[in-house]
C-alpha cells in the first residue's frame, strides 16, 4: 500500500483533503453546497476539451471551473443563486457533450474524471496542483476574519467594508480552483463529499471557527487516508470509502450536537 | 470641543429608488448623548436613512456629516444554529473582523472583548454558540460587535422588534446607559415609540417618505403627525403611553397608515 507507485497518490490525496477540508468548511456555512456540487460536474468536460487543444487537462479544468464561477456570479445578480448555480451547470455540461463526442475515444477517461484516479499520480502532476493548494490555503487564511464576518451577515461585513459581491465572488473562485485540482485524483462526483462531509461534521463539533477550520481539514484527511487503505485492501473502489465515510462523519457529529450539547 | 458639536447633521436628504422616492428632504441633527427615536411603520423608509447615514446607500441629494467613528446593529440578522461562533467571536469580529489574516490570540484583544461583554451584560453566555442565544442575548452581542470600537454614533435597526417586553426594556435601559455615561449618540429605529419614551431626547418621525423632527413633545402632537400623514390624526397620551389613532372610512386612510405604528379606527 505503500509501494513506490501509491506514494505520489498519499501526497496528491492529502493536499486535496487539506484544500477540500478548509474550502468546504466556508461551503457549508455558506450554504452553497449546490455550487460545490454542480462546479465539478459541470468542469469536468474541460478535461476533454484539454485533450482535444493538446494542452493539460489542469488548465482546461481551471478553464471550464472559472467559466462556471463567472457565469453563476453574473446570473445570481439577477436571480436566486441556486437557479443560477443550475443554469450554468446546464450550459457547461451541454459543451461537455459537445467536446466529449468530439473526441470519441476519451469515454475511458471519461469514468476517470467521474470517479477518480489514484494510482497513476506522477511526481510532475503533484507540483502544480501543491502550488493551487498553497494558494487557496494562503487566500483562506488571509481572507478569514472578513470572510467569516460576510459569512455571519453580508449586512454586518458590509459596515465593516467588506463588499458582499467581492467576498461571494473571491470565495467561488477559490471553490472553482479547488474543484479544478482535485477533480482528476478524486473525481468530479467525489470532490463535493469531501467538501461537504468533514465540514459538516467540524461546525457540529465546535463553537470556535479556527478550530472548526482546523478539524475539518483533519477529518478530510482522515476520511481520504483510511479510504485509500481500506481500497487497497478490500479492492473496493475509493470513491466508495470515501463518499460513505464522509456521510457518516457527519452522522455521527449530529448525533453527539444532539446529545452533548457544547457549553 | 467635539462635545460641543453636533454628532450626526443630516441636511436636506433625499433618496430614491428607480420608480419610487423614499425620502424627501430629511434634515435633523444629533448631540453627544442624545438618544433619538426613528419611528415609522414598516417601508417607510427607516432603514434606507440609517443605510444613507451609514454610506451603504447614495442620496439623490442633500447631505450627511458625521463627527466621529460610526457603530451599526442591522436589522434582525439569523444566526446560522450551526455556526461555529461563539457570542464572544462576534464581539471580536467587531474589533477586526475587516482585517486580513488568521486571529492570533492577543492580550489586549481579549481584554477589550471582555470589557465589552461585560458592558452590555453578555458574560453568562459569551462562550454559547450565537445561534443558540435568545433574541434579547443576540441583540446584546450585536450591540457589543457596533460598540467594540467606542463609535460616537450608534446606529440601530429595529433592535427591539420580536423581543419580549423583559428583554425589551433590557435593551432600552442598555441604550440608555451607553448615551449618558458615555456620551454616545444613539439613533434607534423602532415601529413602535412607546417603549423608547422615557429615554428618548429626540424623534425622527417618518411617514410617505418625509419625516417630522425634533424634541419628542413638538412632534408627537395632533396637528403635526396630521400634516406629515396629510390625514387626521388623534395623539393620545395615557398611562405613560401614546396612541397615536387615525379615524375615517375606510377607503379615506392613507395606505401609510394602515400600518403601524398608527391604530385605525374605521368609521363607516
Amino acid at each position: 500500500m505503500f509501494a513506490s507507485y501509491m506514494i505520489n497518490g498519499w501526497i496528491m490525496a492529502t493536499i486535496i483533503a487539506v484544500v477540500a477540508g478548509a474550502v468546504g468548511l466556508f461551503v457549508v456555512l455558506r450554504g452553497m453546497s449546490f455550487a460545490a456540487h454542480a462546479l465539478p460536474l459541470g468542469a469536468f468536460p474541460g478535461a476533454a476539451a484539454a485533450n482535444l487543444l493538446g494542452i493539460s487537462e489542469l488548465w482546461g479544468l481551471i478553464g471550464f471551473s472559472g467559466l462556471g464561477v463567472i457565469g453563476i456570479t453574473q446570473l445570481a445578480q439577477r436571480q436566486r443563486r441556486d437557479v443560477a448555480t443550475a443554469l450554468m451547470l446546464m450550459a457547461l455540461l451541454g459543451l461537455g457533450t459537445l467536446f466529449l463526442s468530439l473526441s470519441g475515444h476519451y469515454a475511458q477517461g471519461v469514468y476517470a474524471l467521474l470517479f477518480g484516479q489514484l494510482v497513476s499520480v506522477s511526481r510532475a502532476e503533484i507540483w502544480p496542483v501543491l502550488a493551487l493548494g498553497i494558494l487557496i490555503i494562503a487566500a483562506l487564511g488571509l481572507g478569514f476574519r472578513p470572510l467569516l464576518l460576510n459569512t455571519l451577515s453580508p449586512d454586518l461585513a458590509a459596515t465593516h467594508g467588506i463588499s458582499a459581491g467581492r467576498a461571494d465572488f473571491g470565495f467561488l473562485a477559490l471553490v472553482g480552483i479547488a474543484t479544478a485540482m482535485a477533480l482528476p485524483v478524486v473525481g468530479a462526483l467525489l470532490v463535493f463529499s469531501l467538501m461537504i462531509g468533514p465540514a459538516a461534521a467540524a461546525r457540529s463539533l465546535t463553537n470556535r471557527p479556527a478550530t472548526a477550520l482546523l478539524l475539518s481539514v483533519c477529518l478530510a484527511v482522515l476520511t481520504v487516508w483510511v479510504s485509500i487503505a481500506a481500497a487497497y485492501i478490500s479492492d473496493w473502489p475509493t470513491g466508495f470509502f470515501v463518499g460513505t465515510l464522509a456521510a457518516l462523519l457527519f452522522a455521527v457529529a449530529r448525533l453527539s450536537r444532539r446529545f452533548h450539547r457544547l457549553p | 470641543m467635539s462635545t460641543l458639536t453636533e454628532t450626526l447633521n443630516v441636511s436636506a436628504l433625499s433618496v430614491a429608488f428607480p420608480g419610487r422616492q423614499v425620502l424627501k428632504d430629511v434634515s435633523f441633527s444629533l448631540m453627544p448623548g442624545e438618544v433619538c427615536g426613528l419611528i415609522g411603520s414598516n417601508g417607510s423608509g427607516k432603514t434606507t436613512l440609517l443605510r444613507t447615514i451609514l454610506g451603504l446607500q447614495a442620496a439623490t441629494s442633500g447631505a450627511v456629516h458625521l463627527n466621529g467613528a460610526v457603530g451599526y446593529v442591522p436589522q434582525k440578522i439569523a444566526f446560522d444554529m450551526d455556526m461555529p461562533l461563539r457570542a464572544r467571536d462576534v464581539v471580536g469580529l467587531g474589533l477586526d473582523g475587516n482585517r486580513f489574516g488568521l486571529p492570533l490570540p492577543s492580550l489586549g484583544k481579549r481584554r477589550k472583548v471582555e470589557a465589552m461583554l461585560r458592558a452590555v451584560g453578555a458574560e453568562a453566555f459569551a462562550d454559547q454558540r450565537v445561534g443558540d442565544l435568545s433574541g434579547g442575548q443576540q441583540q446584546r452581542v450585536l450591540i457589543a460587535h457596533a460598540m467594540i470600537r467606542r463609535p460616537r454614533l450608534l446606529l440601530l435597526d429595529e433592535p427591539l422588534a420580536n423581543l419580549d417586553v423583559r428583554a425589551v426594556a433590557d435593551i432600552v435601559g442598555l441604550l440608555h446607559r451607553f448615551a449618558r455615561d458615555e456620551g454616545v449618540t444613539v439613533l434607534v429605529s423602532a415601529h413602535d415609540m412607546n417603549p423608547l419614551l422615557g429615554v428618548m431626547d429626540r424623534i425622527v418621525y417618518l411617514a410617505q417618505g418625509r419625516a417630522a423632527t425634533g424634541k419628542t413633545e413638538e412632534v408627537v402632537r395632533t396637528e403635526v403627525l396630521s400634516r406629515l400623514y396629510g390625514h387626521h390624526i388623534d395623539v393620545i397620551r395615557v398611562h405613560g403611553r401614546v396612541l397615536v389613532i387615525a379615524a375615517g372610512a375606510a377607503d379615506e386612510i392613507p395606505i401609510a397608515i394602515e400600518k403601524h405604528p398608527v391604530h385605525v379606527c374605521e368609521i363607516p
